[in-house]
């Protein structure tokens, strides 16, 4: 058994503020975001990019990348606005969405680009 | 007294046997499994049955002549044979939606399980199954939010949740109470939660454990940057009781608490889950008792009916066993309640015990939770059978962890994360579980380490309750 670790985490340190699904794993790679960004279209959610200072990022609304991409199931086109807005707001959590508008409620929520932590 | 006995069974028959009856939308069904005494025919027993939990009593009274009893009597319309078990069958019974009051479980169950299961014609009686009409469930309060509305409240997408319990269960003083919560916390669930024991003991009264508990919350949001919250049990000795503990908690900000809806009571449940609604409070709701009722496959009420009274009373987390820990749960069986506590309809299946069709309308669902003896190695096949909208509860596999809670959390959480990216990708994490935790463990050494220290346990006990299968 490996020896005894402390938990690194704390107020002071800004990289100890996680932001929900999928921040506890390392970042995604670009071969991973597209594998979320297919299942969002398999599942026929409608997928949407959103971002914010990662010092907001507890706040309910982030700032909304264009509107939602209802119905596009290309998975270039969708990336390619994620991209674009990581590439706009280079510092910020850019995270994708898939809205699940029967059960009203977003059916996968991840950030796939993160910011800077301070 | 064997005679005179006999001559009332009779007597049901002729009243109480309908079978060319055709239920109607508005009537409540119901499924009883009856093993009747020796010589007693079924089609008396279920006619007794129908009789003893509607109109019936034992006697013709002057009285029944002042009403039109042939309206409000129970039907019993249908007979079947159990698959696999000769000494049992099953009953269907239709009861006019006249018989209950609006917007009490209360009242139906103190009718469909009150008198009838001392009743002697029976040697033994279980509830399986009732199918509440759509326009009985729109006079139910339901759950106080919902699945969707506490995602939003909560914040949390795509994944199930995760919680814990906090142990030792008894004994704890407050503060180092909020400690054990705080640590669970802190290293990444969403929820940590009051055993059902702890109420307000000498060793911990609840007002300083709310007021510790709720100083964990609001530190590990600002440290996590994520939204938590602690299931306080509020279940008390009085509803003035409970409802005080409740307010205390809306006034220092706690996002949920919790109720033991059957030794509470399903009249204090529903109270307390329409205050729920009305002051923004979510509510968690534990089944202790539960066994007691639903374990014996021959007589009690089966957790499938105990799930929808709990969904019509309200709650917006109710208990449902894990399939794979340490507690009971058949998987197909358990399958067929989760639906019924999630779902807004229900196709009767009998290949999961569901006997009818269930219309729950608008009223929202509540989420799952497994909780009891699971750990990381579960996790794959926690995912599998509960989907995203559930919670799942680690007690000893978060606070057991070789490096405290706060790793044994992280080591949860984890692993629930790389379990939900590999089946989104579209990985069979159930079959290829053991490789989607290796990998995840390779950059977590806390889920490493809780890998190495679960590996032997396994559960694996044969239910005692099965579903009624053919065993030939």
């Amino acid at each position: 058994m490996s020896e005894m670790q402390d938990y690194q985490s704390s107020l002071g340190d800004p990289s100890s503020r996680k932001f929900e699904t999928f921040s506890y794993l390392p970042a995604m790679s670009a071969d991973q975001i597209r594998k979320q960004v297919e299942y969002i279209v398999r599942k026929g959610w409608n997928p949407a990019i959103e971002h914010t200072e990662p010092e907001n990022a507890f706040d309910h609304y982030w700032y909304m990348w264009k509107l939602p991409m209802f119905g596009e199931t290309n998975i270039d086109t969708i990336l390619a606005e994620a991209e674009a807005c990581h590439k706009a707001h280079p510092n910020n959590h850019v995270r994708l969405i898939g809205f699940d508008n029967y059960a009203q409620s977003k059916g996968a929520e991840m950030v796939v680009f993160r910011g800077k932590a301070v | 007294m064997a005679k005179t006995y006999h001559a009332g069974v009779k007597e049901y028959r002729e009243t109480y046997w309908m079978p060319e009856y055709t239920p109607k939308d508005t009537d409540l069904l119901a499924c009883f499994k009856i093993t009747p005494q020796a010589g007693v025919p079924r089609e008396e027993a279920a006619a007794a049955v129908a009789a003893e939990s509607s109109t019936g009593t034992w006697t013709t009274v002057w009285t029944d002549l002042l009403t039109d009893l042939d309206y409000y009597k129970g039907r019993a319309y249908a007979i079947e044979d159990v698959p696999g078990d000769d000494s049992c069958f099953y009953a269907f019974i239709a009861y006019p939606i006249d018989l209950f009051e609006e917007g009490s479980v209360v009242n139906v169950f103190t009718s469909l399980v009150g008198n009838v299961f001392g009743f002697k014609a029976v040697r033994a009686l279980r509830l399986e199954d009732v199918r509440f009409p759509i326009a009985y469930v729109m006079t139910c309060n339901g759950p106080p939010h919902g699945i969707q509305v506490e995602r939003d409240m909560m914040n949390k997408y795509g994944r199930p949740m995760l919680g814990c319990t906090i142990k030792p269960k008894l004994g704890l003083s407050a503060k180092n109470y909020g400690r054990a919560v705080y640590e669970c916390l802190r290293g990444g669930l969403d929820f940590t939660k009051d055993d059902e024991n702890v109420n307000s003991q000498p060793f911990m009264r609840w007002r300083q454990r709310f007021d510790f508990v709720m100083e964990a919350i609001d530190k590990s949001e600002r440290e996590t940057g994520e939204r938590k919250g602690h299931y306080l049990n509020v279940t008390a000795p009085t509803p003035e009781e409970m409802y005080k503990r409740a307010e205390y908690a809306k006034e220092i900000g706690a996002p949920i608490i919790m109720h033991d809806y059957i030794t509470g009571g399903f009249c204090a449940n529903t109270g307390l889950a329409q205050w729920c609604r009305d002051n923004g409070v979510l509510l968690h709701i534990h089944r202790a008792m539960h066994a007691v009722l639903d374990r014996n496959p021959h007589h009690g009420i089966h957790f499938r009916v105990l799930t929808k009274i709990l969904r019509l009373s309200g709650g917006d987390h109710l208990h449902t066993g894990t399939v794979v820990g340490k507690l009971e749960g058949d998987r197909q069986s358990t399958l067929g309640w989760i639906d019924l506590l999630r779902e807004s309809f229900v196709k009767e299946d009998r290949s999961r015990g569901i006997f009818f069709d269930q219309d729950w309308g608008a009223m929202p669902g509540a989420f799952a939770v497994a909780s009891g003896g699971i750990h990381v190695w579960h996790m794959p096949a926690l995912v599998t059978i509960f989907g995203d909208d559930s919670v799942l509860q680690f007690g000893g596999g978060t606070l057991g962890h070789p490096w405290g809670n706060a790793a044994g959390a992280c080591a949860n959480r984890v692993a629930l994360e790389a379990c939900v990216e590999a089946r989104n990708q579209g990985v069979a994490i159930e079959k290829e579980g053991k490789d989607v935790l290796m990998k995840a463990a390779a950059s977590s050494p806390e889920l490493k380490v809780a890998m190495e220290t679960w590996k032997e346990i396994k559960f694996e006990f044969d239910t005692v309750d099965k579903l009624d299968v053919a065993h030939k």
